[in-house]
């Protein structure tokens, strides 16, 4: 274990330049990776601000009791999708009217009978604002008899939904291009690590040691470069949000990743350099 | 210790680097190989370290068989089996004693024995006075001997050297030649190709002399008139 240890860092003081150059190789590839994530949360972080809009509105017949309204409620808000339900009444449909369509206030001020009807305000639950969810609700709303009509805004939930859809594809295309590109660059630069060493492995082999002893201290290595390049990749990562949401007022309400996100950004380094390393190691142990 | 029994090889594109090959290298033997360049010395170290198979016959060293060894098994043959080259392979970035102490520790020696065991064949090989000298820093000759004691260091009863003399003067040439048979008078067979005949006419050795793959001559069985040697 020792051995094992001393080897592999013995390797980054024999080859400081090699060892630098993988280590930023990895820090730029994830950083390039960490980037477009970072966009992809954000862009998500701005979906869910636009779903949180939507919301389905029962009105209700005129006339109909207090009381089977708020049986009613109790019953819709016991809906798996349902994260709240708020009851207008008459009155308040009014004054919101008035106070939010400026346009009519004097019209709605001349009124003798208030034409507006009482109404339940559904909110949805995260992840059942699609808008096959949100129908589904719709049209368990209008079984009540005291629902006189149902309202959602489909047209703009299904764009909402396609919006999503669109956004989740190509930030999955992206991504996986740049991990792709990113592990094609970190195989090539502990390829040539290995190459650099082609004359230590072989007289390893030569006085019997066996291919997995041989292996070892490049996977350490490997493991190494990849938890600094990690590091170092969110670090730059984490100086273009500072400078970016700093300088840019359109961009300061950017979100930046939480801690599960970046201890998974590091693993992944971690496991590019150990499979880039035993990729490279286990293509040179078979062809020498 | 060694036996080659009918062993021919052939590599991809048809080319016979050894063709019906058989000999046998008993215990605390010295044998040479010779040959000019070509003629499949080289092939039948190779054969017998098991960087090679044959592609017909078998080759018995220390109870292993080639070709059916296993991949797992190589080490272990190799961990019984001394190898030098002509061009030493040293690991440049370490000392003389860090070379030889390299072979222990890759092949899981006990920690505490290495610096001893070092120690005794840097003495055996006659640098003990150049343990932490890196191996720039020394002649050819010297050269070799690190490598030799590296070879030395796992105490293998074959020792195999691969023209260990060609790149050396002939001081140092003779100097490694007397360090090759001292091992071998300590039990150590040793086997060693090279195409200086000078060093073998010096002795009354088994020579096994290779033509185009093939024994044209063999010492032990004096098959053939030894010629070029006499």
């Amino acid at each position: 274990m020792r051995l094992l240890f001393r080897e592999a860092f013995l390797a980054f003081r024999r080859a400081p330049l090699l060892s630098t150059l993988s280590i930023t190789t990895i820090a730029f590839s994830l950083f390039a990776v960490g980037l477009f994530g970072l966009v992809a949360i954000n862009m998500r972080q701005a979906l869910r601000g636009l779903e949180t809009r939507v919301e389905i509105v029962a009105f209700i017949l005129n006339g109909t009791p207090l009381e089977t309204i708020t049986l009613a409620a109790d019953d819709i808000s016991s809906f798996p999708e349902v994260f709240s339900v708020g009851y207008v009444n008459e009155d308040s449909a009014l004054a919101q009217a008035q106070a939010e369509l400026e346009e009519f206030r004097d019209a709605y001020r001349d009124l003798e009978v208030n034409p507006l009807p009482a109404s339940l305000e559904i909110r949805l639950k995260e992840g059942s604002r699609d808008a096959e969810s949100v129908s589904a609700v719709a049209e368990r709303l209008e079984s009540f008899g005291f629902i006189d009509d149902v309202r959602f805004g489909r047209e703009w939930i299904e764009r909402l939904d396609r919006l999503r859809n669109v956004a989740g594809l190509v930030g999955l295309v992206i991504g996986l291009a740049f991990a792709v590109v990113a592990v094609i660059i970190i195989g090539t630069t502990i390829r040539m690590t290995v190459l650099q060493r082609a004359r230590e492995i072989a007289i390893m082999r030569l006085v019997g040691a066996t291919n997995g002893f041989i292996r070892g201290p490049f996977l350490l290595e490997g493991a190494i470069k990849g938890l600094l390049g990690g590091l170092l990749s969110i670090l730059l990562i984490y100086a273009g949000y500072r400078l970016f949401g700093r300088n840019t007022p359109m961009l300061s309400g950017l979100v930046f990743f939480e801690t599960p996100q970046l201890l998974v950004g590091i693993l992944f380094g971690v496991a590019l350099g150990l499979g880039g390393s035993l990729v490279s190691v286990g293509r040179h142990l078979r062809n020498v | 210790m060694i036996r080659f029994n009918h062993v021919s090889k052939a590599f991809a594109k048809g080319e016979s680097a050894l063709l019906d090959v058989s000999f046998r290298v008993a215990k605390g033997e010295f044998v040479f190989l010779t040959g000019h360049s070509g003629a499949g010395k080289t092939t039948v170290l190779k054969l017998i370290y098991g960087e090679q198979s044959p592609t017909s016959g078998d080759v018995h060293v220390l109870g292993f068989s080639l070709p059916n060894i296993t991949a797992r098994e190589i080490p272990r043959l190799r961990r019984r089996l001394g190898i030098v080259f002509q061009d030493f392979r040293l690991l440049e970035d370490r000392t003389a004693e860090e070379n030889v102490a390299f072979a222990l520790e890759v092949t899981r020696a006990r920690p505490e024995s290495i610096p001893s065991r070092t120690s005794r064949v840097m003495t055996q090989v006659g640098l003990a006075s150049k343990m932490h000298a890196f191996p720039n820093e020394l002649s050819g000759g010297e050269q070799q001997r690190v490598a030799i004691a590296r070879a030395l260091v796992l105490d293998p009863p074959i020792l195999l050297a691969d023209e260990p003399t060609g790149n050396l003067d002939e001081r140092a040439t003779r100097g490694v030649f007397q360090l090759l048979r001292d091992i071998n008078a300590g039990g150590t067979a040793v086997v060693m190709a090279t195409h200086d005949l000078n060093l073998v006419r010096q002795t009354t050795n088994r020579t096994i002399e290779l033509r185009r793959g093939e024994v044209v001559y063999d010492s032990a069985e004096e098959t053939a008139p030894r010629e070029g040697l006499a």
